[in-house]
Parts: structure tokens; sequence; C-alpha cells
């Protein structure tokens, strides 16, 4: 089954980079993200992009956006375009075409954001760099590996599901944008907050235990993602989705 | 390999209170081309879908290339290959990629995979045109590239469903010609639908007729014609007189005749030797230049099942 996996994510990786003159994908999307999120906004942090538990905090969700942005086309597009029944009527199993369309959203988003990551690294250790090479503690590392793997994947089997469930690629982008917004509400109300208040949160935030707060994190993503997974594999049925 | 490519017995789908395939038997012998005729909304892709074992059908029972569709519809799907409704092609990938992909799929080693897609894009003069991007291609190249698709992973048995719906007649012509001549060459079964009878005609070896869900008539396209309506014969020339049309009639083979301006036509019980007739003709006086046989065409003998389905209908 992984060649057959593979073999799917093969195609949907083609499909990514022609695609979406709009800019929400293709080679130049991923080029954009990666100047903004990997160069721009570590510049404009500083070193506390890397020594802040903030930025594990708001990394995690960066592949959510990412994953986001291309998932709702994995099963509403192939029905849109009609390309769907030929695919099922292929020798491909139900579990390799799932399995293929979600790895494809995850490593799309998991990858992305880890070359960002990298790339900031990279950016501040060129800027502020003062001899020794600044980089996250082996913990904050290992975190945000997981974290981000996890939220890939919540955000990836969030969009299969909405994507074989939706009519169109449009209805499946509405409600994962509806999502989206639910899930960045805290992330966009944060400079909404008087100076003293965000002060006080990030004081707040330094003060906790981040190991206890990750693995949690890392454990509650697990069930979710698990959750998901199950979901969109009852969902996924050749006849139902032929008749759709 | 199995003499019987497809089987169905009693093969039928419902969806709600419409009845889409209203228990089919029939029997597809491996190696032909066959058709599968009826208007829109007989229920011809809905028999493809439930022979692919993409639908699972209300009851009765079908077997594709042996096995069975409702428990081995994996291997029925392994073996064979679909042109469906939609002709299935990634727009935004090129030709190239769209086979790729589905040689990938059938895990073909990657240098048979090449060597396939250059054999076949080449035999329907696409192989120039290999890096564009498909959805940028007229209809009738996006049917050749999928019908190349269908054959890439060498299938024993490919489903068509109306492979020249859509296209121009000039276009529709071509297709055929490339599909009759890949089908020779690589000795496939093929499983097409259409209401196109002309390429019925052109194509297939034998045909089913559908209406509604039922299956009407099944045979060789004579037999098809035969069931429509009888043989006959054309009798051109001078000096057909009323006793000579009469002689005719009593014969025992002569079911009708329809006297003409210096033309007879005769119309058999039953395919018959047209010499004796001829000979009587020419024995009692008349002059006859031109005799011709003739057959119900393919258009007639499906008009008259279809008319005699809603006769017994109604």
């Amino acid at each position: 089954m992984l060649q057959d996996i593979f073999t799917i994510m093969w195609k949907e990786a083609r499909e990514i980079a022609v695609q979406r003159p709009n800019m929400r994908g293709g080679w130049l999307g991923m080029l954009v993200f990666i100047g903004v999120f990997g160069v721009l906004i570590p510049l404009q942090t500083g070193p506390s992009w890397i020594s802040s538990p903030a930025t594990m905090l708001m990394w995690s969700w960066v592949p959510f956006i990412l994953v986001n942005s291309i998932v709702a086309d994995s099963f509403a597009g192939e029905r849109e375009r009609h390309t769907l029944e030929t695919l099922l009527a292929s020798r491909l199993s139900d579990r390799a075409i799932l399995f293929g369309k979600l790895a494809a959203a995850v490593a799309y988003g998991w990858g992305l954001a880890l070359i960002s990551l990298l790339l900031g690294v990279i950016a501040i250790n060129t800027a502020h760099g003062s001899g020794g090479f600044l980089f996250f503690s082996p913990g904050a590392a290992a975190g945000i590996l997981a974290l981000t793997f996890l939220v890939a994947a919540f955000a990836g089997t969030l969009g299969i599901l909405v994507s074989l469930r939706a009519s169109s690629v449009r209805q499946a982008q509405q409600t994962l944008s509806m999502a989206m917004f639910v899930v960045l509400i805290p992330l966009l109300a944060l400079p909404l907050l008087p100076e003293s208040a965000q002060a006080n949160l990030v004081r707040f935030l330094a003060g906790l235990d981040m190991t206890a707060i990750v693995t949690g994190g890392v454990v509650l993503l697990l069930a979710a993602d698990i959750l998901l997974l199950v979901l969109a594999m009852l969902r996924f049925q050749r006849a139902r989705l032929i008749l759709d | 390999m199995n003499s019987i490519a497809i089987q169905t017995q009693d093969l039928t789908r419902t969806f709600g209170p419409v009845t889409a395939v209203d228990k089919l038997s029939l029997e597809v012998p491996a190696g032909i081309i066959f058709g599968f005729l009826g208007p829109n909304g007989s229920g011809k892709t809905t028999t493809i879908r439930l022979l692919l074992g993409l639908l699972e059908p209300t009851a009765g029972s079908a077997q594709v290339l042996g096995y069975d569709t409702r428990t081995q519809s994996d291997e029925i799907r392994l073996r064979t290959g679909a042109l469906l409704e939609f002709n299935g092609i990634y727009e935004r990938l090129s030709a190239e990629d769209n086979l790729e992909f589905y040689g990938r799929v059938w895990r073909m080693p990657a240098e048979e995979r090449r060597s396939r897609i250059r054999e076949l894009l080449t035999q329907l003069d696409l192989w120039d045109r290999r890096h564009e991007l498909s959805g940028k291609w007229s209809r009738g190249m996006k049917q050749k590239l999928a019908i190349a698709r269908a054959l890439l992973h060498r299938p024993q048995l490919v489903f068509l469903d109306e492979p020249t719906a859509g296209l121009d007649p000039i276009a529709a012509a071509s297709l055929r010609e490339e599909l009759s001549q890949l089908a020779r060459r690589e000795g496939v079964t093929i499983f097409l639908t259409t209401h196109n009878l002309d390429e019925a005609e052109k194509l297939c070896q034998q045909v089913g007729v559908i209406r509604q869900g039922k299956l009407l008539a099944v045979g060789t396209l004579d037999e098809l014609r035969a069931q429509a309506s009888a043989p006959y014969l054309e009798v051109l020339g001078r000096g057909f007189t009323p006793e000579m049309v009469a002689a005719l009639r009593s014969r025992p083979e002569v079911a009708d005749i329809e006297p003409g301006e210096g033309r007879l036509v005769v119309r058999y019980v039953n395919s018959v030797d047209s010499a004796p007739l001829v000979s009587q003709l020419v024995a009692a006086g008349a002059q006859v230049e031109e005799v011709r046989k003739g057959k119900a065409s393919l258009e007639e003998a499906f008009l008259t099942l279809m008319n005699e389905e809603l006769s017994g209908a109604s």
C-alpha cells in the first residue's frame, strides 16, 4: 500500500506545483510563504524568535494555514472536475487513496513549515549571531516537530473529511475558512490587547511548565487526529462517493 | 483465459423508486467489441458501474473475468481499464503526466511505462504534444488520451462509456477508426456503451439493446436485424404483371410483396436463396435488370425493438 500512497502523493504534488494562479499554492505561493515566515518574521522578531516559547505556540499553527489552503481540493476538486470516478475505477484501494491524499496535504504543510523554521534559524544567526550558533533547546525543537506535525495532520484529516462531504471546492473552502478563523481567533486577538495585558500574557506563558503544556497539546491533538481519521475512513465509500 | 468476459444473472439496481437496471442477464464473450445500445438514461452507465464493482447491485449477481462484482471488485479493477461517463483527465497535468500517474497506479515498471506511453501516444498522434497541459486540448484529443489511459496497463477488458459523445463527426470517425485498430492490435475485450447506432455498426461484433434498465435483445448485428425485420429482395426491371406477383406471393418463403413502378420488393419469411424466385420471374417473361438483397439497418432494428417495448409497456 505504501507504493500506492506515494503514487497518489506524486500526483498531488504535481498538481499543487502547477495549480492555482491565485497564489494559494504553486511554486510562487510557496516562495512567498517561505520568504515571509522563514525570513521576514524571524528578522523582525530578533533572537527572541528562537528563545521565546511563544514561537513554538505560534509556529505550531502555521501548518494549519498551509494545509487548509490546499486540502479542500482533495476530494471535492476531483469530484468537481470529474476525475474522481476514474480514480475510483482504478486498482487503488480505498485506504491508499485516502492516506495518499492525506499524506500529500500533511507533507506540504509540515514540510513548508519546517523549511521556513530552518530558514528562520539561519536568518537569525546571520543577522544576530555573536559567535555561538543560536538554536532551539532540544525540548523546544522536539515540541515544535511534534506539534507542527500533529497540527498538519489535524488540518489534513479535518480538511479531508470536509472535502469528502462537500459538493464543491468552494463549499469545502468556506467551511475550512470558518474552522481556520475559529482556531486563529486567539492569535488574531493578541495584538489587539493593551500592551500591559500582552506583557502580562508573555510573563504568564514564560512562567508555565512548557513541557506539560506541549505534552498535553500533543496528546489532545493525537486523539483528535485519530478520531478525524476514523471518521474520514468511515466516510470514504466508493459507492457513496460516486453517487454524491 | 475465460471464454466469457462478462456474465450477469438478473442483475438489478434501484435508486429509491427508480429501477436503473432491471434483471439484466447477459453474457459477453472474451475478445470481442460488445456494444451496449440504449437511449440516454436507459441504464448503460449504471451497468458499467455495477460491473466495475463501484456500485452494489440491489439484486442478482455479475461476474467479470470470472470474478464476482460484490466480493472481488478489487480483482476486477486490477484487470480492467475504463473510460467512464467523463474522461477523467487531470487537466492541470500534461498528457504524459496523466499517463505516468496511471502507469504508476498500475505499478508498471518505469521502463515499460515509458515505452508504453510512447507507443500509445504515437499511435494516437499525440506524442509530439505530450508536454502540453491536457486542459488546453480539444475534447477529441482528451478522449484519445483517456482511451490511451484505459489501455495503458494492457487490461483484459476495457469499459468505454460513450467514447465519442460530444465529438464532432470528423473527430468521432477518427476516434472510432483508432479505437478499432487498437482493439484489433491489443486483442482486448471491449464493452462499449453508445446510443450511436452507426458507431455500433462499425465497431461491434455483438450488441445488446437496453431500455429503461431492461435488456430487450442481444446478439450479433445480423441476428438483431433479423429479429427486427426479415431480409428482402429488391428486383428492378420491366414487365412485372399482377399474375407474376400473385404467383410469387403463393411461394411459402415469401411473406409479402410490394409492387412498384419497375420495381418489386419481396419480403421473405426467413433468409432464403433468391435464385429460384428470380428464375420464376424471368420464366414468366419479366425483364430483370438488377437484383439487390437487403437487410434492415441496425437503426431500423433498434427502432423496432424500442417500439415493441413501448407498445408492450402500454
